[in-house]
């Protein structure tokens, strides 16, 4: 027989907590070892993600080291072997006590009308640890209450006591330190420079980890209070990163949605646009019921009707065309049970393989078969590679993921650029491109040896993404390809932008055999080719870059069924559109862009009839006499697990169990090669075009939500303020914009980040009484590049 | 016996002691280059260069220069501190002196500014530290430019720079000024103001700025005063130092003594011997208390330090003694109040001083101080209650919980208390915003009762111990 | 106005230069602006900040600590008396109480020409030399109501004015630190090796 030796973790630390040995990670906080061992110290100041700065001292605890026991703030000291820690001992609690009732001696106590009532760790501090009522009798400061921050944030200076988290946040994680401590001792307060609010992307996450009730949020303000809200665990889908929330409801509306610490994307953090736009899920102009298109426009009609007419318009175009003839683009904003129902309707029961979740403004569906990254690996990555649009604007917490990486020396960003964006004052390197010539230089820094002393340093990443609406997909995959080539080690990070577009393409959304793309669909149907175009939840006229195409095409589409949550531009012009349930209406899964499955829970009823678009396919299946044997959510679910390769383990029990979701790739992708570059020659044409997103646009739930609808910054023509003069305007004077396609009048703006000889447009955006341009009139989908003249009026 | 004055250093007193840092104050142009050279100016640079860094390094530690700012650190012990092999090192001279009753490192400033730059080259030479930042309190504007001069006297005539003298030891030394905040003394928020930032002191660990401080890299702080020393201790060896002073305070120390005394003055004392006595009595020193007063209390070691009565006035001025006795030297500034001193209201300068000083980092110092001020000033205007004076201790506790310093007394019966005691706060300030009440009240409490309203009765307001 | 002139903008990256980061000068550049402006400005603090690459709000932050910048006008004279206990202990308050009623206003306020400003001060390190005030930060010792009157007599007359600068000039002279003598900034990241007389040792 052998003595089996008892495995010893080199990285343990045995300490003892009120006379409890316990073991804890080296390196660990005595307030989070204590924490981790059922022993909660109580806290203002200490904020697991960001560095200690020992402030509120309200974590004070003895701890003797062999030199006797010393009074130290537990959020400060690493624990030690041995260690003797005292959370309870008179010295500790009498400490603890003191600084409470000194932390109360200024707060107004005005509970009853703060928002934070009910979930204030003061509060609850004052009840559990204070002496009850204060013998502070002096006068307490005053300051103007509450005054705004920013557009979504007001200060209460009064009921602040001082914890450093809002500023911290704003310095360390995101990057804006725009709010700071100003003026001294007592008087020391929480501010902004005047006139320069606190526009962050992130501003949200400072009202959700104050401790008090010293920032609120006006979207939030005096909505609910904490003891008559539901709470459910899920996954925002605003944009591919995936960010897990908590979403809050008060009779049976979405009052609020608070970040929940997901160790492998969001950290606890949300961006402003994801945390607000709950907004749109309650609005008003929400699609309620049914609308059939009639000889006098849209009418409500039952869904009895609406579903025949759905199928009655499918039959016909397949008597009229075959099942060619029939496509479907959208699904990425579902969940993935949604997507894999439409697409077992769409590629099994019509049997049609023109089938795409993008809006030719994606990437082809083969860069998820690219040796794929999760955003842990590129946030730990010696080496970035961005080929990708401005995250912090598309991606924001993937930008605060990335940003940590630098900040904290991991990694190294070397960028590829034809625009500055948020990452490049923390990028190592920046290199800017022509937009179209990236592979020259992807070229030049792979001959670059300090590039490529840097590469050699470990592993590397590249994050790459569809940087330029006015450029087609070809030059980014061709200097990915190139990138690729030479680094074969490289691990790739899809940046493709919709909530749910890589979930919606891996579980079958996607071209068949011989399918056509999304601009293939969109031309298609312009040449009179598509008898019926499915848009499931797809608003090609907002969302496809070459205006013009998406016009043509939805002109030309015989029939088109419209499955949304609102009446969009496109489904105006649909013959039938089915009412969807929205977010927080349906339970599901979702797939972040590293390939993360996690669930999606459904909090609220949905408005008026509307359903699931899994439900909607099943019906419409139904009718066309298949039975797609779903019943639930969960049929699908398990359906998926069965049928799709890479998601077999993804059953709702594993699901539940594994609140942070799991990875699932997709093997059965096939890579497909992009069309060369061909790019036309300047001459006329002086500045070469870039169209981007901008985080606030006139996106669905964004421009739905009255709070965010608007910080879109409004579309205008931005270039280097060294070529405005060479354009002989001025600043905010109105321009001619002209492409081989088009002119449009935009107002000119200068813009440090644009380089120059190109010219900046943000995509999307509002359009004001004063100017209904459409940078899409601009664009060819069939051009690499688009070149513009800028003149005067 | 006397005391020697002279119209350009106010304050200042020499006698026939040893004179190591206040040679030079005799001369009208003490802080020009040309009187600096012909009174062994840069002899100690010269001597030092003789050596290698680690045998000045080892004269210093063998000398025991001991901080002059407060803490009484050893300069020798903690530039050994610095993580070896660890670059590049700063230093940073704390030329903040703004402790109440404190006035000497302005002195030395004003009048010997050459004397401290060729300390600065003498402490970078041997630590190894490649740049220097001499910081000086925003509101001494002479001191500033004096320095300011100096600094552009020595940089052209070669012995700041580069290769200083012809050897391969070469700095910069940076004038550096604050713009008026008490608590930027501390040496950690010293760094952080140096960084552009708020002066708020540093979070502890690490305990010594030699491990990480300036941007981060091992930085020694010292104060004017204790690098001022070093010169003349390379000029004459250790051996000629620690002649002067005991064996555990060797050399001399500049002391003010301000208050209630005939002559209050600045004076440069023989290290460890010389008693609080000889200090307040002494006709070479203060000679007495004014009026022929009786000496009621004094503070013996700046603001921060709890208080001193009669009982101590024999103890020397001698860092371990004093702390044995429950106080501190601190940064040599001894403030003496005569039997008219109304305490309470003394007792609220200072409080008010540290309050309105806190740098606002710690709830008990920024919120403790305020109550403490606010509680004293009612109870001062004759509007407190016996409830008040129980309150002050209790609010203490909040900064200081169980066992305070405070003067023991075999009188009272008080115990005395070492250094370091448990404190809520990151700094002292909290802490000595405590320390006068505490002392006071402990001390004096018949005068805090005569003056709080009873059973809501007119406030009994007339001077007390008049 | 009141961004750094172009003067005062060659001083300020003089100033910067010697620094290993641009941050430190922050404090420098408010005493820069306020020498130049009486008090500091919103503008000046932008432009600091663009200057050592910190957003307004962080410069705002670092002035509003520090006692002696001004964000408003003050008179051409600010006299600081200190009330800390060794001038308390001879009789700060009542020369508070007389400079208050000589000039006609509260401390803390300015006289109506916009020649005084009367301030509480803390310690000024002169203890010895009770009761003592700055204006514009040079010393007055044990001062009586009538040193105090005389001061402010000749501060009206003009008769101090080659002693005392007007309000936001301390030192009248800065340091200067030639090129060719200079070591220059050492910057924390670039350097990791000894310096060259330790290694010329041992
Ligand atoms: C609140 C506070 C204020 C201080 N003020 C000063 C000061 O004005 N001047 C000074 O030299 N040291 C001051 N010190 C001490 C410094 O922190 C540091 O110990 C000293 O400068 C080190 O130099 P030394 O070792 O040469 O004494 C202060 C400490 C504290 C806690
Ligand atoms: S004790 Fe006071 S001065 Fe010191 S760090 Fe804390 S708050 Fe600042
Ligand atoms: S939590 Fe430790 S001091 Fe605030």
């Amino acid at each position: 027989m052998t003595i089996e030796e008892p495995i010893v973790d080199p990285n343990a630390v045995g300490l003892f907590i009120n006379g409890q040995a316990v073991t804890a990670r080296k390196g660990d906080l005595i307030i989070k070892a204590a924490e981790d061992n059922g022993e909660f110290i109580p806290r203002f100041c200490y904020h697991e993600r960001m560095s200690s700065v020992g402030m509120c001292r309200m974590c004070l605890v003895e701890v003797d080291t062999g030199r006797g026991p010393q009074l130290i703030p537990s959020c400060m000291f690493p624990v030690a072997p041995d260690m003797k820690v005292f959370t309870d001992s008179p010295t500790s609690k009498a400490a603890q006590e003191g600084v409470l009732e000194l932390l109360l001696a200024q707060h107004p106590l005005d509970c009853p009308v703060c928002d934070k009532g009910g979930e204030c760790p003061l509060q609850d501090q004052a009840f559990t640890h204070g002496p009850g009522e204060s013998r502070y009798v002096e006068e307490k400061r005053h300051y103007e209450k509450p005054i705004p921050i920013s557009d979504l944030v007001f200060l209460d200076r009064e009921r602040c006591v001082l914890c450093d988290r809002c500023t911290r946040f704003a310095d360390e994680v995101a990057g804006d330190a725009l709010i700071h401590f100003t003026h001294r001792g007592n008087l020391t307060q929480i501010n902004t420079f005047p006139d320069e609010p606190f526009a962050s992307y992130f501003s949200g996450n400072t009202v959700q980890i104050c401790p008090v009730g010293a920032l609120t949020a006006s979207p939030y303000r005096f909505k609910a209070r904490p003891w008559d809200l539901a709470e459910a665990e899920s996954t925002c889908t605003t944009c591919s990163v995936g960010c897990r929330v908590a979403v809050q409801s008060s009779r049976d509306e979405i009052v609020r949605y608070q970040g929940v610490d997901s160790d492998p994307v969001n950290w606890g953090w949300l961006c402003d646009r994801g945390r607000f736009n709950f907004q749109s899920v309650n609005s008003e102009q929400r699609l309620a019921a049914p609308q059939i298109l009639t000889a006098t426009g849209h009418a409500t009609g039952s869904w009895n009707a609406a579903l025949a007419t759905t199928a009655q318009l499918i039959t016909d175009a397949l008597a009229a065309g075959g099942p060619e003839s029939i496509a479907l683009l959208g699904g990425a904003r579902g969940t993935n049970e949604d997507a894999f129902a439409w697409a077992r309707l769409a590629h099994d029961v019509i049997g049609t393989p023109n089938v795409s979740a993008q809006l030719v403004d994606g990437l082809p569906v083969g860069v998820l078969a690219l040796n794929r990254a999760t955003i842990d690996e590129a946030a730990s990555a010696a080496t970035i590679i961005l080929l990708a649009p401005d995250l912090k604007d598309e991606l924001p917490v993937l930008y605060l993921r990335l940003r940590d990486a630098v900040q904290a020396k991991r990694s190294r960003i070397i960028e590829l650029t034809a625009k500055e964006s948020g990452l490049t004052r923390h990028a190592w390197r920046t290199s800017f491109y022509e937009p179209g010539t990236q592979a020259d230089a992807v070229a030049a820094l792979l001959a670059d040896d300090a590039a490529m002393a840097q590469i050699g340093r470990g592993d590397v990443v590249v994050v790459v993404g569809r940087a330029n609406l006015a450029e087609s997909s070809a030059p980014t995959i061709a200097a990915l390809n190139a990138l690729l080539a030479a680094l074969p080690n490289a691990k790739v990070l899809p940046a493709l932008r919709r909530g749910n577009v890589v979930g919606a393409t891996q579980v079958g959304l996607r071209p068949g055999a011989g399918g056509l793309d999304s601009k293939g669909i969109l031309n298609a149907a312009a040449n009179g080719k598509i008898e019926c175009l499915i848009l499931l939840g797809a608003d090609p006229l907002s969302d496809v870059p070459d205006a013009d195409l998406a016009r043509r095409a939805l002109a030309g589409a015989r029939r088109i069924i419209s499955i949304d949550t609102f009446m969009s531009e496109s489904s105006k012009l649909a013959h039938v559109v089915l009412p969807a349930a929205g977010y927080a209406e349906k339970d599901g899964t979702t797939t972040n862009l590293e390939g993360r499955v996690t669930r999606v829970a459904q909090k609220v009823t949905p408005v008026g009839t509307s359903r699931p678009d899994w439900m909607v396919a099943t019906e419409i299946a139904a009718r066309l006499g298949t039975d797609l044997g779903f019943s639930t959510d969960a049929d699908v679910t398990s359906a998926i697990a069965e049928h799709v390769d890479g998601y077999e383990q993804l059953t709702v029990a594993h699901l539940s169990e594994h609140p942070d979701g799991v990875v699932a790739l997709a093997p059965h992708i096939d890579a497909t090669n992009p069309p060369a570059v061909t790019l036309g020659d300047r001459n006329a044409y002086d500045y070469r075009l870039i169209v981007s997103r901008t985080l606030y646009d006139s996106a669905t739930m964004t421009a739905h939500s009255p709070a965010l609808a608007t910080l879109a910054p409004g579309i205008a023509v931005h270039v280097n303020p060294l070529d405005v003069s060479r354009i002989g305007a001025s600043v905010g004077d109105d321009v001619k914009v002209t492409s081989a396609k088009a002119t449009i009048v935009l107002p000119l703006a200068a813009d440090t980040r644009v380089q120059r000889g190109t010219a900046w447009v943000p995509f999307n955006q509002p359009s004001s009484a004063t100017n209904q341009a459409r940078i899409g009139d601009l664009i060819d989908a069939d051009a690499s590049v688009t070149d513009i003249r800028i003149e005067t009026l | 016996m006397t005391a020697t004055t002279y119209p350009f250093t106010p304050g200042f007193y020499s006698g026939d002691r040893p004179e190591i840092v206040t040679s030079r104050f005799k001369y009208e142009d003490s802080y020009s280059l040309e009187r600096y050279l012909t009174t062994d100016g840069y002899k100690g640079l010269q001597a030092a260069l003789a050596k290698t860094p680690t045998e000045v390094h080892d004269e210093v530690r063998g000398a025991t220069v001991l901080g002059r700012g407060g803490a009484g650190f050893p300069a020798g012990t903690k530039w050994g501190l610095m993580p070896p092999n660890v670059y590049p090192r700063y230093l940073v001279v704390n030329g903040d002196e703004s402790e109440p009753g404190t006035y000497k490192d302005r002195l030395l400033m004003e009048r010997d500014p050459h004397q401290l730059i060729e300390g600065c080259l003498i402490a970078c030479y041997a630590a190894g530290l490649s740049q220097c930042f001499l910081y000086i309190r925003g509101e001494m504007a002479l001191a500033q430019e004096r320095v300011a001069l100096a600094l552009n006297e020595a940089y052209a005539a070669g012995y700041i720079g580069k290769n200083i003298l012809g050897s391969s030891f070469s700095v910069d030394i940076v004038l550096h000024w604050g713009a008026g905040a008490y608590v930027v003394g501390e040496e950690t928020a010293l760094i952080e103001s140096l960084e552009g930032n708020r002066g708020m002191p540093r979070l502890k660990p690490p305990y010594f700025p030699a491990a990480i401080g300036l941007y981060g890299k091992p930085t020694i702080v010292n104060n004017v005063e204790t690098l001022a020393n070093l010169p003349w201790l390379l000029c004459n060896g250790m051996a000629e130092y620690v002649k002067v002073g005991t064996e555990t305070s060797p050399g001399t120390r500049m002391v003010a003594v301000s208050g209630h005394v005939n002559r209050p003055g600045v004076f440069e004392i023989v290290n460890g011997t010389t008693t609080f006595r000889d200090l307040i009595y002494g006709e070479d020193f203060c000679n007495g208390i004014r009026n022929g007063n009786e000496l009621k209390a004094f503070v013996p070691g700046g603001g921060s330090a709890p208080w001193f009565t009669p009982e101590q006035l024999d103890l020397p001025f001698e860092g371990r003694l004093v702390g044995a006795a429950g106080s501190m030297l601190g940064s040599g500034a001894i403030m003496v109040m005569d039997h008219t001193t109304d305490i309470p209201a003394a007792a609220l300068t200072l409080t008010r001083f540290y309050a309105h000083e806190s740098c606002g980092k710690c709830a008990p110092c920024r919120e403790g101080g305020t109550w403490l001020m606010r509680v004293l000033e009612r109870v001062v205007a004759g509007h407190g209650t016996d409830r008040d004076l129980d309150q002050l201790f209790e609010v203490g506790e909040t900064i200081c919980p169980g066992a305070f310093p405070h003067a023991s007394s075999e009188k009272l019966g008080l115990a005395a208390v070492p250094f370091p005691y448990k404190m809520t706060t990151i700094c002292f300030v909290g802490p000595s915003a405590y320390a006068p009440v505490h002392s006071a009240l402990t001390l004096f409490r018949d005068e805090f009762e005569a003056r709080v309203v009873r059973r809501r009765t007119i406030p009994v307001t007339a001077g007390v111990g008049q | 106005m009141s961004r750094l002139t172009e003067d005062n903008i060659r001083i300020a990256h003089e100033i910067i230069a010697r620094y290993p980061r641009a941050r430190s000068a922050t404090i420098p550049l408010l005493h820069l602006a306020q020498q130049q402006d009486g008090h500091v400005t919103d503008e000046a603090m932008r432009h600091i900040g663009e200057l050592v690459g910190a957003t307004a709000a962080e410069v705002l932050g670092t002035a509003t600590f520090y006692e002696m910048f001004k964000f408003e006008p003050v008179g051409k004279y600010l006299i600081n008396i200190c009330q800390t206990m060794s001038c308390a202990l001879l009789g700060a308050e009542d020369l508070m109480h007389h400079a208050e009623h000589s000039l006609g206003i509260k401390a803390g306020s300015t006289t109506a020409d916009g020649m005084f400003t009367l301030e509480h001060a803390e310690c000024q390190a002169a203890c010895t030399e009770a009761p003592t005030l700055q204006v514009n930060y040079r010393y007055r010792f044990r001062v009586t109501p009538e040193i105090f009157d005389d001061l402010v007599e000749d501060l009206r007359a003009g008769r101090l004015d080659a002693e005392i600068p007007p309000h936001g000039t301390v030192a009248r002279f800065r340091q200067r630190i030639p090129a060719e003598l200079g070591v220059g900034a050492v910057a924390p990241d670039e350097v990791d090796g000894a310096p060259v007389w330790m290694e010329s040792t041992t």
